[in-house]
């Protein structure tokens, strides 16, 4: 009888996901016991003070490379840098979802049981406060992200991926306006995040399957007994490509990649943009840290089986992006589609098999993240009596009006077309070289084509906002409150920092490059 | 004081500048202007000095400093000039404030706000010193890519007719050559070791496939920028809406980093592939020569013919430069500095026509002369100085560059010699139908028609008028700065000249 032995854990290098879990519990008793008036304030502070408490843990385990809990979770350079990227954006999201003074009561629906369109639903629009269960929902999905971008086993990653999505979904929903569009969204989400995880599962079971056979390892998921098995498994390797295929559906799902891109900008559209802004920042730096962690730990000796066809997603992602981001006449559509052909610029980071092209894609990642929020916290603002005036003609004279955030949305579309000084084309950089090194010059010829017609819509925005006359149905930009305006400023800076001074980010993302098996 | 860091500090100025600028109270658009001015001659003091201070058999690349930026990619702030980008920093610090002084009033006529059109011309100025002042690839190409911006928004927020159109096409096609420039640049930092330092890479020797894409790739952005025959087609749009400030600095400075871009990168960092596509950038000098100039001929609006003139004299430049002699390429860059300061004049008497007509169709005007004799004589003056009569500047470049060419190549500059016929034809007969011939009887009633050169456009054009003579006469304090640098390129691509060269450039320039 083997005598049963309980795992070591150790629960500093875990303490920010313990942290994020243990306040998202909490904020659901606030739900039940503190009196609805006090709760808005209790659930952001309790959950800005969670982020902060997480991310304080990360500074203090810089140097940790460990391999805890049963081999389960991996705190090791990558983890620490994305689990860092993901709290700070996520801070940073919570301005967002608390502001109240730019909509009375908040961007969130009071009683999202309430049919939408009904009297109930037009009375509740007018200024009741928004729900709160929004912040523990926030903070467990934060939660789920850091496990995910640490997770060592395929399993561990399941779960994460189902901590994270399940709260996303719900916060899809519950924009104050629109409700249907709101809806819609929430519900397109969650079905095909729903297909997602299950390719994600049956590309687990597949794997399993693989590892299954070798002489000296038992079966498991593990990336180390998986990368073991990529090397010397018995197993028919149709069962590893098979697997490794559906793994890739369920992560590039979750990173908005071509053509598993559909619900992106519906999602997108529809979902309250401050979770908009979340989803974009946060939600990218977990789907792509567990795809590099997945490609060059698990599978990197599969190299040069997956290169081409991920290679193909990239080209296709940002071919699709860049393309349909021409034709949108949304401004959040737009930014989707943005978002979508960043996913293939960030891919082109993933297949540069070196620690340049994972701390490239890690430097992409935070950059990417600051100026997303800051241009999604500028479209809260643009606004009417009916909510957020987010179709682009609306937007035709912004710079008259409001010259201060049209020249703030300007440079941050400068960024996203990477312009220099700016941190998208540092970012560009960044992907690019390694990936070059590595003798992908196709997919840099494919990311520089498509930057080329990217750059359209973005003047196009420019122009309307400035070389536009602006019309009757131009709506003033509303005064942020000092939620909005602290997480924009941030945003700002840091697309400006990063674009002048990279040196240090960077400098800490290659230090922070190398994975523990 | 050659220890003194110039290029830094007047990359930064105008800069420092354009923030004063901006941040001075709206209501006293006089106040802004004032500062402009001033900033702007307190650049080219500097730059003068810079110019004295300049050794000319010194080394080839002088001003050199280097500050570290990105160290994990190699990536610094190295600021160098050799004798080619001195004369271009020279002509920037020359032209901005007569450039200022000459818009004076044109930022009114538009709504929008006064302070910050002058903030825009000096953040241009410090971008257009950054990219000749920049021995960096990286550098190089952050400046190269920057300076779009506050052009865009001189063309898009200041310009006259179709500036819309105008300002995203220009912005367009810049970004367009500019992202193939970062993909050849990413090649070059890849194949290079990890560096971007011009005078290591000159050094690092590359395989022939990957030099000739890579050549390609910089080529591309050099020749949307220049901009040569078949990429020119954003010129005339820019420099047709651009305020006529902003289309003097446009043609006059901007598009000559894209023939410096040639000289300073394609040609020594890509010898061989340089050798190897002269033969189409040769004829795409050619088509450009004739082609524009046919298409000048046939322009009805004024700013829009200037801005073809200025395309066929980029075939001249492009031609001087492939022809790989000395003589051609001094007179490829003399051609540079002297295009920047006759067709900046142009640009300038041409726009004070036009704030006068209200129009810039060739149509409306029509013996003007009789009204302003003044103005007429400069415009005539000007327009025989982009024709490069003999005694004005650009002679003595045109000559240089077809003799230059005729000693390696006959047949290209027998077919470049035509375009001095062209060029007679388009600019005497823009000269005959706007201020020659009989007065279009709808003049007499504009009451600024009337009104001839005030003193401001007086100090405008003088020192223009003056220098064009100067440099026609005596070129030789320009030719000895650029010759050394033009021998040194030369010599990267390996290219010996076939005759005694020195010896003729000055007596070509007697």
């Amino acid at each position: 009888m083997t005598e049963l032995k309980l795992p070591s854990i150790d629960y500093a290098a875990l303490s920010p996901i313990l942290i994020m879990l243990g306040v998202a519990l909490l904020g659901v008793l606030v739900e039940a016991f503190v009196p609805r008036r006090h709760r808005h304030l209790t659930q952001l502070s309790l959950a800005l003070v969670a982020v902060l408490g997480a991310l304080v843990m990360v500074v203090f385990n810089a140097d940790e490379r460990l391999v805890t809990i049963g081999g389960a979770i991996a705190v090791d350079g990558p983890t620490l840098f994305l689990q860092g990227a993901i709290l700070v954006l996520a801070a940073m999201a919570l301005l967002l979802i608390g502001e109240r003074s730019v909509e009375r009561g908040g961007a969130f629906v009071a009683q999202a049981a309430v049919t939408a369109e009904s009297d109930d639903d037009r009375r509740q629009a007018e200024g009741s406060n928004g729900a709160t269960e929004v912040y523990p929902l926030t903070t467990f999905a934060v939660g789920g992200m850091l496990i995910f971008v640490a997770a060592n086993d395929l399993l561990t990653m399941f779960i994460a991926l189902e901590v994270f999505s399940l709260p996303l979904y719900l916060l899809c929903a519950l924009a104050r306006r629109r409700r249907l569009l709101s809806q819609e969204a929430a519900m397109k989400y969650f079905l095909l995040g729903a297909y997602a995880s299950a390719f994600f599962l049956f590309g687990v079971a597949l794997v399993y399957g693989f590892t299954a056979g070798m002489p000296d390892r038992a079966a498991g998921v593990d990336f180390a007994t998986v990368h073991a098995a990529v090397k010397d498994s018995p197993a028919s390797p149709v069962l590893l490509f098979a697997g490794m295929a559906l793994l890739a559906i369920g992560l590039l799902f979750k990173a908005a990649a071509a053509p598993f891109h559909v619900w992106t900008p519906d999602v997108y559209q529809g979902a309250p943009t401050p979770v908009t802004a979340f989803m974009a920042a946060c939600t990218k730096v977990a789907a792509f840290g567990a795809l590099l962690r997945v490609f060059h730990v698990a599978f990197a000796d599969a190299a040069w089986d997956f290169t081409p066809i991920l290679g193909v997603v990239a080209v296709l992602t940002m071919l699709v992006g860049a393309v349909l981001a021409v034709t949108q006449t949304d401004i959040k559509r737009l930014l989707a589609y943005s978002s979508i052909a960043n996913a293939g610029y960030l891919l082109v980071g993933v297949l540069a098999p070196t620690g340049a092209g994972v701390a490239g894609t890690m430097f992409y990642l935070a950059a990417y993240g600051f100026s997303v929020l800051a241009a999604f916290a500028v479209v809260t603002l643009v606004r009417d009596a009916d909510g957020e005036a987010t179709h682009l003609s609306r937007w035709a004279g912004l710079g008259r009006r409001s010259p201060f955030y049209a020249g703030v949305f300007t440079f941050i579309l400068l960024a996203f077309a990477g312009i220099p000084l700016t941190s998208g084309f540092m970012g560009k950089f960044a992907v690019f070289g390694p990936a070059l090194e590595s003798g992908q010059a196709w997919l840099v010829v494919a990311g520089v084509l498509t930057s080329m017609v990217l750059a359209f819509p973005y003047l196009r925005v420019v122009v309307m906002m400035w070389l536009s006359e602006p019309g009757d149905s131009t709506p003033t930009v509303t005064v942020p409150g000092g939620l909005t305006a602290t997480a924009l400023m941030i945003g700002v800076a840091a697309t400006l920092v990063l674009g002048v001074l990279p040196a240090p980010l960077l400098d800490l993302a290659t230090d922070a490059a190398t994975f523990v098996r | 004081m050659s220890d003194f860091p110039f290029l830094s500090v007047l990359t930064v100025a105008p800069l420092v500048g354009a923030l004063v600028v901006v941040l001075l109270p709206r209501r006293r658009p006089e106040l802004a202007k004032q500062v402009a001015l001033g900033w702007s001659l307190l650049v080219l003091a500097l730059s003068v000095v810079m110019w004295v201070s300049f050794q000319v058999d010194g080394d080839r690349l002088q001003f050199r400093e280097s500050y570290p930026w990105i160290p994990t990619w190699g990536v610094n702030f190295t600021f160098a000039a050799d004798g080619i980008a001195l004369v271009m920093l020279m002509l920037i610090a020359v032209l901005v404030p007569l450039v200022i002084l000459a818009s004076w009033h044109d930022a009114e006529s538009s709504k929008r706000s006064v302070p910050v059109y002058f903030a825009l011309l000096l953040v241009l100025e410090c971008t257009m010193i950054g990219v000749f002042a920049a021995a960096d690839v990286f550098l190089f190409y952050v400046f190269f890519e920057v300076m779009l911006v506050p052009m865009y928004f001189l063309i898009g927020s200041y310009g006259g007719h179709q500036r819309q159109y105008a300002a995203v096409k220009f912005f367009l096609y810049s970004l367009v050559g500019g992202l193939f420039m970062l993909a050849a640049v990413v090649g070059l930092w890849v194949v290079g070791g990890k560096t971007l330092d011009w005078q290591t890479l000159t050094q690092v020797d590359i395989s022939t496939g990957t030099e000739r894409w890579l050549f390609l790739g910089f080529f591309l952005a050099f020749a949307i920028k220049a901009p040569f025959f078949p990429f020119h087609t954003w010129l005339p749009d820019a420099g047709g809406a651009a305020p006529a400030g902003a289309a003097a600095l446009l043609v006059g400075v901007l598009d000559k980093v894209g023939t410096f871009g040639i000289l300073r990168y394609c040609l020594p960092l890509f010898p061989e592939a340089s050798k190897w596509f002269a033969p189409w950038a040769l004829a795409l000098g050619l088509i450009g020569i004739i082609y524009a100039a046919l298409l000048a001929v046939g322009q009805s609006d004024l700013k829009r013919l200037v801005s073809y003139t200025s395309i066929a004299h980029f075939g001249f430049i492009g031609v001087g430069i492939f022809a790989f002699t000395t003589q051609a390429g001094t007179g490829a860059v003399l051609y540079m500095l002297n295009h920047g300061l006759a067709t900046g004049l142009l640009f300038l008497v041409v726009g004070m026509l036009i704030a006068r007509r209200g129009s810039a169709l060739i149509k409306d005007f029509g013996g003007a002369g009789k009204l302003m004799p003044l103005l007429a004589g400069v415009l005539f003056f000007a327009g025989l100085a982009s024709l490069a009569l003999p005694g004005t500047a650009p002679f003595v470049s045109e000559f240089l560059v077809l003799i230059g060419t005729f000693t390696v190549n006959k047949p290209v500059a027998v077919i470049a010699t035509l375009g001095i016929i062209l060029a007679a034809a388009y600019v005497l007969w823009m000269v005959q139908r706007t201020t020659q011939g009989t007065l279009n009887p709808e003049l007499t009633g504009i009451e600024a028609m009337r009104r001839d050169l005030s003193l401001r456009e007086k100090v405008v054009v003088a020192p223009l008028i003056a220098l064009v003579l100067l440099l026609g006469f005596y070129p030789k304090p320009v030719t000895d700065v650029i010759n050394p640098a033009v021998q040194a390129t030369m010599q990267d691509v390996g290219k010996t000249d076939p005759a005694p060269e020195v010896g003729s450039v000055q007596e070509a320039s007697r």
